[in-house]
């Protein structure tokens, strides 16, 4: 290749923050060409970030440039400029204009107090000299085009009465408004559900092919890598592990690091894991309902506004030793039935919950009370989703892993203390970190912290609740591996939540996926996987972008899939409260359809 | 830097040859620098602004020295030097005539267009200051027992009156240094009671929500909209005229604290809500701990800081409370000694024309209620170390 069409060429990045401590990008060097896609992959703290902010001259405070240089060829054949280089005022000029910068989180990003036709148009107004007029429908040309239904209304639009999905499209609006030369999109979908991230993909993609743009895409994820890519460049804590042709690096990762990542990237699964059968069960759960009554707005507290329907209708039979996961978007119900399940919240009368422990007693979870709910809390624990707000920052982690301990009266001081060193070698960690606090961890080690604490009283049944959604993908991969150890060394059973169904194909025996408060679609993970009947089940596994350069993203089917219940084909859609019942179509594979 | 690809082809495949070993991580601490418990963290992270520090070392001194004011001063607060009325701050020579320091003795003429005292020094009789010895009428170390040391005394034979004096020919130094006693105490008193409250009512409404919360957001409301002066003004008027100078004074102090725990109350009522949000708190809940057990051993150790700062951020307002209110007369009453009463005598506006250090209490009190403010600062800022 010949470097007439490279668009900008990075030399020896190098950004540190305290003078004495490592830089944290070393000597990072890379370049991208006209119309090419150059993904920017790793994990937190690899500095990827800054590298983005280091070009754009946004770099946080106390980040400081400590060498290198950024040639940035302008596509008008302009003349060849450093931007590390340039003073504030001439980059101002290039930034938003020629280059632009997608962020993650669009809510943050957009200024609540303005609408977004106008923050669209503030992009025009300084970096063109293009009339009002000019610029109104310039930008209404560009609303339809990242997808508006109906541009004028976006442009009148605030920020805060778009959805999550919409927002973005504004961001991203916002930054090819001027028809920049090179793209810079941080994490642009992480914020996102898997269903509107692939939308959005698509739409990143779309405009990048139509106005010939460089496209720097920063992600953690090599799914997204594997379907938009042309090349990648892979960091760790600031240097460069590998580069090249994504089908290479992804095909044939040469250094064991980015073989790390590969292999941590949720697969969906190819063969048929059979779910293992066992008929003895922990858990049965029949008709639960959740309806959270309206906000409290009155002076003496009254309540108005109409009442929100979180669960509706959640039935399932978990085995022993058996994993349910229950798969959703944001907002689909599934923490609340957790929560349920828990009776950290009580479930609107009626619902049958019916734990089963290993002694073959049944408890009626939701008459529970007093000494009995005590004894269930025993029995069955949460792992919460955010390891660093899970665990108290003043207990040491001696402490915190014999408080259950304490709360049940179990065992003197110092066998707690044994017992407590036995759980944290049980979840891989050494014995010699009792004394510590939890700040001096990072985040995987503290979700094994959080897994031995609802180990501490031997239960027998683990909620999960998202419990790798924070963490990094070769972190995930660790702790997915330590439940499964767990599951199979102390007989557990989990109930695992997650929003990512490639996350569970490994750890589950059954899927439900809820959407909207409803199980839309329930049953073995082989069936689900390989037979997946519901448009929006087959919606989320079409767009989870897998590390194959060869698997494109089916967006037709995301399309059919990825809308509200009513927007859904015959037989499957419905609207508010006239859902079909669950249908058995196979032995145990339930489908929420019009008969 | 050889070993790295020329950033230009981008057709090559390159492999860093740095080695990458995924369980080495695992038993590796983090960040091993906030691996220690909170108070450390925080007095780490105090420890860097140098303001608060500075502003705490100087309330801490001064607090430490209240039981032993009479020591510095040079005279008893209450001991009139009829020879020296309205007498301006008085200059101290330093090594003049054989000593370390000396005062010259001063004769006052009336001027008599103006009416005003002038005094003149008699340059030709330098008079020895003398450290460390008993002089002047006794006062109280510690409430215990009576002496007549002090770290400065008078030269024999001239006056020493660093601040100068009042109408009734009083040294204001030695005022305004036992008069810290009281004023000073007003604060503490007051948030102590403010606290008390505050805790209580703030935890209810917290914890149990609903109507309780109700009603006590409806009762700061309430007592947040009343006017704070003339409530002040109502409740100091009704103390009975013929209490003694203490009961007054904690009267005084009850009153601002009071006033003052709304506040607080609302503080702990939001951090009680925000830590209950805590997944840590909850987990403690699904583990089946009692809500004293939550309370105790999870929420508070992690909101108490948090308490404590914005009680020294309120403490400020009381020693202003108290000040206003002797300054209006309607707070403490002679024959006790305070910053505020001390003002009193600089309410009329001519006085302060012609005698202007009648103003000087005010010092103290800028100075005492900036430390604060610095201090609660630097508090408040430390507090959250782990970011």
């Amino acid at each position: 290749m010949t470097t007439s069409q490279q668009a900008l060429l990075v030399d020896g990045l190098t950004v540190g923050f305290d003078a004495g401590a490592p830089p944290v990008i070393d000597g990072l060097g890379f370049s991208v060409a006209r119309r090419e896609t150059l993904a920017i992959v790793g994990e937190s703290g690899s500095g990827k970030t800054l590298t983005g902010r280091a070009l754009m001259g946004i770099l946080p405070r106390g980040a400081r440039l400590l060498g290198g240089r950024a040639l940035y060829r302008p596509g008008d054949g302009g003349p060849e400029v450093d931007l590390l280089a340039l003073r504030r005022s001439a980059l101002r000029r290039l930034c938003g204009g020629r280059i632009a910068m997608v962020f993650q989180e669009p809510m943050s990003a957009l200024s609540p107090l303005h609408t977004v036709g106008a923050q669209v148009a503030e992009v025009l107004a300084l970096h063109t000299d293009l009339p009002a007029a000019a610029i109104h429908a310039r930008c209404l040309a560009t609303f339809a085009e990242v997808g508006f239904p109906d541009p004028e209304r976006a442009w009148r639009a605030y920020p805060f009465e778009l959805s999550g999905g919409l927002r973005q499209r504004a961001m991203i609006a916002m930054a090819v408004v001027a028809e920049p030369d090179i793209l810079i999109a941080d994490e642009p979908t992480t914020a996102l559900d898997v269903t509107t991230q692939a939308q959005v993909l698509d739409l990143l993609k779309t405009l990048q092919r139509r106005h010939g743009q460089s496209l720097i895409l920063i992600t953690h994820d090599l799914g997204v890598v594997a379907s938009m890519a042309d090349r990648v460049v892979v960091l760790r804590q600031g240097r460069l592990m590998e580069a090249g042709p994504v089908a290479d690096v992804l095909a044939a990762p040469g250094h064991a690091y980015t073989r790390a990542l590969v292999a941590a990237a949720p697969h969906l699964p190819e063969g048929a894991s059979a779910g293992r059968s066992a008929a003895d069960p922990i858990l049965q759960v029949e008709g639960l309902n959740k309806t959270f009554p309206a906000r409290r707005a009155g002076f003496f507290g009254q309540r108005s506004g109409t009442a929100i329907a979180a669960v509706r209708d959640v039935s399932f039979t978990l085995h022993r030793g058996q994993t349910l996961a229950i798969v959703g978007e944001s907002g689909s119900g599934k923490s609340t039935v957790a929560r349920l399940l828990l009776r950290a919240e009580i479930a609107d009368p009626g619902a049958q919950v019916v734990f089963r422990g290993r002694d073959g007693a049944a408890v009626d979870v939701a008459a529970l009370g007093g000494a009995g709910l005590k004894a269930f809390r025993a029995r069955v624990q949460l792992v919460f989703q955010d390891p660093f707000s899970a665990l108290s920052p003043r207990m040491r982690i001696a402490e915190i892993l014999s408080e259950p301990l304490a709360i049940h009266g179990r065992l003197n001081a110092r066998a707690r203390r044994d017992r407590a060193a036995e759980l944290l070698r049980q979840v891989g960690l050494s014995a010699e970190h009792l004394g510590r606090y939890p700040h001096a961890f990072s985040g995987g080690q503290r979700q094994r912290i959080a897994i031995a604490r609802a180990l501490a009283l031997d239960p027998e049944l683990l909620i999960c609740d998202e419990p790798t959604s924070a963490l990094d993908a070769s972190v995930q991969l660790q702790i997915l591996d330590l439940f499964k150890r767990l599951r199979d060394e102390l007989g557990l059973s989990y109930i695992f939540i997650s929003h990512d169904l490639a996350v569970v194909a490994d750890l589950a025996d059954h899927v439900a996926v809820m959407r909207a408060g409803r199980i839309v679609e329930q049953g073995p993970v082989a069936a689900l996987f390989h037979d997946p009947v519901h448009p929006y089940t087959r919606a989320l596994i079409a767009a989870s972008p897998e590390p194959d350069p060869g698997k494109r993203l089916d967006l037709a089917a995301v399309a059919r899939g990825a809308g509200a219940p009513q927007d859904w084909p015959a037989p499957f859609g419905y609207r508010d409260d006239t859902a079909p019942p669950l249908t058995e179509i196979a032995p145990a594979h339930f489908v929420r359809l019009a008969a | 830097m050889s070993d790295r690809p020329d950033p230009r082809d981008r057709s090559a495949h390159y492999v860093s040859p740095e080695p990458y070993d995924p369980d080495e991580a695992l038993q590796r601490t983090d960040r091993p620098d906030l691996d220690a418990p909170a108070r450390v963290l925080i007095w780490r992270r105090f420890r860097q602004n140098r303001l608060a520090l500075i502003s705490g070392a100087y309330l801490l001194a001064i607090y430490l020295a209240l039981p032993f004011v009479g020591f510095f001063a040079t005279h008893h607060p209450a001991e009139r030097n009829a020879e020296a009325l309205f007498m301006p701050p008085q200059a101290v020579h330093f090594f003049r005539a054989g000593h370390l320091a000396v005062t010259y003795p001063m004769t006052a003429t009336l001027d008599m267009e103006t009416f005003t005292p002038v005094y003149v020094a008699d340059m030709n009789d330098p008079q020895p200051v003398r450290f460390f010895t008993r002089c002047g009428r006794p006062h109280r170390v510690m409430f215990l027992f009576q002496t007549d040391l002090r770290l400065v005394c008078p030269p024999e034979r001239a006056d020493l009156h660093i601040l100068g004096t009042d109408r009734l020919g009083r040294d204001i130094h030695s005022r305004i240094v036992h008069g810290a006693q009281l004023s000073l105490t007003v604060g503490l008193i007051g948030v102590a009671i403010s606290f008390a409250i505050g805790m209580v009512l703030g935890g209810l409404a917290g914890y149990f929500g609903g109507l309780v919360d109700n009603a006590v957001q409806r009762a700061i409301e309430i007592i947040r909209s009343l006017p704070e002066l003339p409530i002040w003004l109502a409740l100091s008027a009704a103390i009975p005229p013929a209490w003694g100078p203490v009961a007054v004074f904690f009267m005084i102090s009850a009153i601002l604290g009071l006033l003052d725990w709304p506040g607080l109350a609302r503080a702990v009522r939001s951090k009680f809500l925000a830590l209950r949000e805590e997944e840590y708190v909850r987990a403690a809940e699904l583990m089946g701990a009692s809500s004293g057990r939550i309370i105790g051993r999870h929420m508070m150790p992690n909101f108490t800081s948090h308490l404590v700062a914005s009680a020294t951020l309120s403490i400020p307002s009381m020693i202003l409370g108290e000040t206003a209110l002797s300054l209006l007369g309607l707070g403490l009453r002679p024959p006790a000694v305070s910053w505020g009463l001390m003002l009193n005598d600089a309410l009329d506006l001519t006085a302060v024309e012609v005698y202007p250090w009648l103003l000087l209490p005010m010092l103290p009190v800028f100075m005492v209620v900036l430390a604060f403010s610095f201090f609660g600062d630097g508090l408040r800022d430390a507090l959250d170390p782990y970011s």
